[in-house]
């Protein structure tokens, strides 16, 4: 049997205690804890259905170990606002039809969020980019680019109006 | 980016107020704020977790299976093989949900038992207490092969001494089609050419794998909540483990895309056996390599068509033989040959036809639906033969369409009389025009511009004799319920329905709940496929909801002292149309009408129409409820010294009939725009004597972020169409000519055409430089 570990991080801005298999990964354990908003889709790095932020920084929990996450802080979708109070980009992904079926959504949001925190005014390209590790199979991701557009101009108007 | 078009052919006076109109759909907020639950996503108390032993061999014996160890091994509850199943050891994936007429021979072993016969065939289920632990127990299973004589070719499958994969000649279907007299026709030809194309396997690559859970409740029902297109498998759940009908409970959450891949049933009886098994709830979770191998790919087809014209551009015969690999079980091979036996002449009137088709057993992956299902591979040759023949008479390639597309009133290849609009024509030069000019080529740049059209149904065969039912109900406070057991598979089947209620009822979709998914609570709505979802449920809906309008206005009339007639409903109010001064709320009209016992609530069926099959000689009948036309566009630039294509525009122009929601249409077509991509430039599963090379996203690529092109999305509307609304089916429709047009862009920019899809930079760079030593010879 493999050794257990215990790790104490944040999740959403709240403490998590997680007792959890050395190897196991942060998709994983976090998704046995109750965090199924972080979706998988391949557990190897190559689609971008569980991203979350690290410490802000977008990592892909399928190939990070749980215990990595020590003392850190995660961000899900959830983690971004929710229907009191959402994120420009979740309002922007209901607006332009950015979700089909929605598996993709949770990182392909998180991604975007990323790419909004260190660049406010990407480009097309920018975009394309920064989504390139994130699959989406429905649609086409053009309106996924739209929504990222028109969450980067509110967040700018935001921005002057404070 | 997108058009409307107004054109004079549509019905006038179409007054509606929220259908055809951009609204964000009623599913968005919860998929966007991360609360979806999608089959994988539930927690049970006491679960289990299980894991499946695929096959490693493409055909071998079996000599033997220990599983003696696995079973020992703690925390492991449930460990079955065949010798553990019900004698019959059988699952039925033919025509998935209902049944009507006869079915083919598509029984197929739940785990293998003495033979396997394809790479990934299930030989043995695990349930552990957790996923770790049931890949140890896997680990532990000892199976002894012995490797025997497989087939891995159509053609080879089809030759007197091949290995007998299926039946007693590795035939799975074969139809023909007679009609008129080609003889004649060629004789009356112009020219005749002849040309042979083939595609490739095409894995569906939805986001979430096969996912479910499984638990019997204190009723001693099973119920399994699964990643499915098709809620009505806990029909052949049932009959796989000799459960009465009753006794099974099949419900569908939000699915993660589908594309045909999560049509037949996939893990399902699985789960079903295991939580039977251990009696406690049991997931699965299909890893991305066993998705792979899970479902069934698209089939790849060689495609011959020779073809008669006159100089002036009319086809005056063809004849055309299409072959499939059906793999190593019958799945769905036998309606998508039939689909594809349609397609073979697009959407074009050709009155002298031949055509034979037959789809073969092998040992490789066995094939299955795919959004498509076998008109996309029949589009994809017959419009590179079209372009052909333009080329070969000089003629403009619309130019040569136009004399010959099918019109109104016309027969098919079938002789199926099409009753809804066609505006192929229409269609085809807007997307065309919207092309624009073509961009210069340059010292290592060239480009092209291509061009497809298409027919393809929506709706199922017609003698399935499909059916769908929906419930609508007016609450007491005025807040209208739908319930549809329609699966959301992420097109927007659930919220179309908000729609289309709320349309009929005058209430904004937002205040609507529909319940979907679970057929056990809701009326059954058959299966979300075969573009048939907005179609058959919608039109039920519509029905059910104009069935509620018609008894509040009885009421209503009398109120208003109107006849019936005078009266509207829109903005959540009820009206007199002449004078909507006098008016009243929904929600106090649905009190009114509640303290009168009107009938508040009404359930509906929608039966597509029927027809009786096809004659067997003649291959003439009619096999579906209707069609969609459309065009696809394409402009791409090649790379002449890597062989690299690039789209960089993507235009798709279709007569949808009438848009339910407008943006999820334009979703469709963006979608399609890349999955038709990528089946022309670069997908393609690699098997090796029936062992899959490439079965993970880190090597079978499918289109990411960095690859879309401009996509344009131009709409119009005939409302001609027998869905809600005059709407016809797009899912499928709006994706069969994307690759097509692809294809003739990168052979309009190459000077040459490859017949062997897809386009990887090798081919095309072969292609190229075979037609520089070629003009350099000349
Ligand atoms: S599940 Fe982590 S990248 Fe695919
Ligand atoms: S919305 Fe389905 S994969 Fe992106």
């Amino acid at each position: 049997m493999s050794s257990e570990k215990a790790v104490t991080l944040r999740v959403n801005g709240n403490e998590v205690n997680i007792i959890t298999p050395a190897h196991r990964t942060l998709l994983e354990a976090l998704r046995h804890e109750g965090f199924v908003e972080i979706k998988s889709g391949c557990e190897k790095g190559d689609c971008g259905a569980c991203a979350v932020l690290l410490d802000g920084v977008p990592v892909d929990s399928c190939i990070t170990l749980a215990w990595h996450a020590e003392g850190r802080d995660v961000t899900t979708i959830k983690g971004l606002g929710n229907s009191d109070s959402p994120d420009p980009l979740q309002k922007a992904f209901i607006e332009t039809g950015g979700a089909q079926c929605g598996y993709c959504t949770p990182g392909m949001i998180i991604a975007a969020k990323a790419l909004l925190n260190e660049n406010p005014e990407p480009s097309l390209d920018d975009i394309k980019k920064a989504l390139s590790g994130n699959l989406c199979r429905c649609t086409g991701y053009t309106k996924i680019f739209e929504a990222v557009q028109i969450a980067a101009e509110d967040l700018r108007k935001e921005g002057e109006a404070a | 980016m997108n058009q409307v078009d107004t054109s004079p052919n549509a019905i006038p006076n179409v007054n509606l107020r929220q259908v055809g109109k951009n609204k964000p759909r009623n599913d968005s907020p919860t998929k966007v704020y991360g609360k979806a639950i999608y089959a994988g996503d539930l927690i049970m108390d006491d679960m289990l977790f299980a894991k499946v032993l695929h096959s490693d061999r493409a055909c071998a014996d079996i000599k033997s299976i220990d599983v003696s160890v696995a079973k020992t091994l703690p925390g492991v509850h449930s460990v079955l093989t065949a010798d553990d199943l019900p004698a019959t050891n059988a699952v039925m994936t033919d025509m998935p949900g209902q049944v009507g007429g006869g079915t083919k021979n598509t029984k197929q072993p739940i785990l293998a038992k003495e033979r396997v016969r394809f790479y990934g065939e299930p030989i043995a289920l695990v349930a552990a207490e957790s996923y770790e632990l049931a890949q140890r127990a896997l680990d532990l299973i000892v199976v002894d092969y012995e490797d025997t004589e497989g087939v891995y070719d159509a053609f080879d499958a089809q030759k007197p001494d091949a290995p007998i994969v299926y039946g007693n000649d590795n035939i799975v279907a074969a139809y023909k089609v007679r009609k008129g007299d080609i003889e004649k026709g060629f004789q009356e030809a112009d020219f005749v050419l002849e040309n042979t194309y083939s595609s490739q396997y095409q894995e569906q690559a939805f986001l979430e794998p096969e996912a479910a859970v499984a638990w019997v409740d204190e009723h001693d029902i099973l119920n399994i909540r699964s990643s499915t297109q098709v809620v009505e498998h806990f029909r052949a759940v049932a009959d796989a483990l000799g459960m009465p009908h009753n006794k099974v409970h099949l419900q569908a959450p939000y699915v993660g895309g589908g594309f045909g891949g999560k049509e037949v049933m996939t893990i399902e009886v699985w789960l079903a056996l295991l939580a039977m098994d251990a009696q406690r709830p049991v997931k699965l979770k299909q890893t991305r390599e066993n998705s792979f191998i899970s479902h069934g790919p698209r089939h790849p087809f060689t495609i011959t068509h020779k073809t008669g014209v006159t100089k002036d551009g009319k086809i005056t015969a063809a004849k055309i033989t299409l072959t499939s690999d059906a793999g190593a079980y019958a799945k769905l091979s036998p309606y998508i040959l039939l689909y594809a036996t349609v397609g073979a002449t697009g959407p074009y009137r050709v009155d002298n036809l031949w055509i034979d088709s037959t789809s073969a057993a092998t040992n490789n992956l066995p094939t299955c639906a795919y959004r498509g299902f076998g008109t996309m591979q029949a589009t994809t040759a017959c419009e590179a033969q079209m372009e052909e023949l333009s080329k070969l008479i000089g003629l403009d390639s619309l130019e040569f369409r136009r004399k010959n597309f099918i019109q109104t009133g016309d027969p098919n290849a079938t002789g199926q009389i099409i009753r809804s609009a066609v505006w192929s024509d229409q269609c085809a030069t807007k997307a065309r025009e919207a092309l624009g000019d073509k961009p210069k080529s340059t010292e290592h740049t060239v480009y092209g511009h291509g061009l497809a059209c298409y027919q393809q149904s929506y709706g199922r065969i017609r003698w399935m004799k499909d059916t769908s039912e929906s419930w609508v109900g007016l609450e007491m406070d005025g807040t209208l319920i739908v319930r549809c057991a329609v699966t959301d598979i992420g097109a927007g089947q659930m919220s179309a329905l908000a729609q289309i209620a709320g349309e009929v009822l005058g209430v904004p979709m937002e205040e609507i709940t529909v319940y979907f998914g679970d057929g056990h609570v809701n009326p059954l709505a058959g299966t979300s496929t075969a573009s048939r979802a907005l179609y058959m449920t919608g039109k039920a809906t519509e029905l059910a909801a104009k069935n509620v309008r018609n008894n509040l206005f009885e009421c209503m009339a009398e109120y208003f002292d109107v006849r019936p007639e005078e009266l509207d409903l829109g903005d959540s109010k009820v009206f007199v149309q002449d004078n909507p001064e006098r008016c009243m709320s929904v929600k106090d009209m649905a009190k009114h009408c509640a303290a009168q016992g009107v009938h508040r609530h009404s359930l509906e069926i929608y039966r597509a129409p029927p027809s009786e099959g096809l004659d067997p000689e003649t291959g003439q009948g009619e096999v579906f409820p209707d069609f969609t036309y459309g065009a696809h566009a394409a402009t791409v630039a090649v790379d002449t010294d890597t062989g690299e294509v690039t789209v960089i525009k993507s235009v798709g122009a279709h007569d949808v009939g009438q848009s339910i929601n407008r943006q999820a249409v334009e979703g469709q077509i963006e979608g399609s725009a890349l999955m038709g991509q990528g089946f022309a430039l670069s997908e393609e599963l690699i098997l090796e004597k029936g062992v899959l090379k490439n079965g993970s996203f880190s090597e079978y690529l499918i289109p990411t972020s960095e690859d879309v092109p401009e996509i344009e999305s131009i709409i119009l509307e005939s409302r001609s169409g027998l869905g809600p609304f005059g709407s016809k089916g797009i899912g499928e429709p709006v994706f069969s000519p994307v690759a097509a047009s692809i294809v003739n862009a990168v052979a309009d920019a190459i000077g040459t055409r490859i017949h062997h899809l897809p386009l990887t930079p090798e081919k095309v760079l072969t292609a190229i430089n075979e037609e520089k030593t070629k003009e350099a010879a000349e």
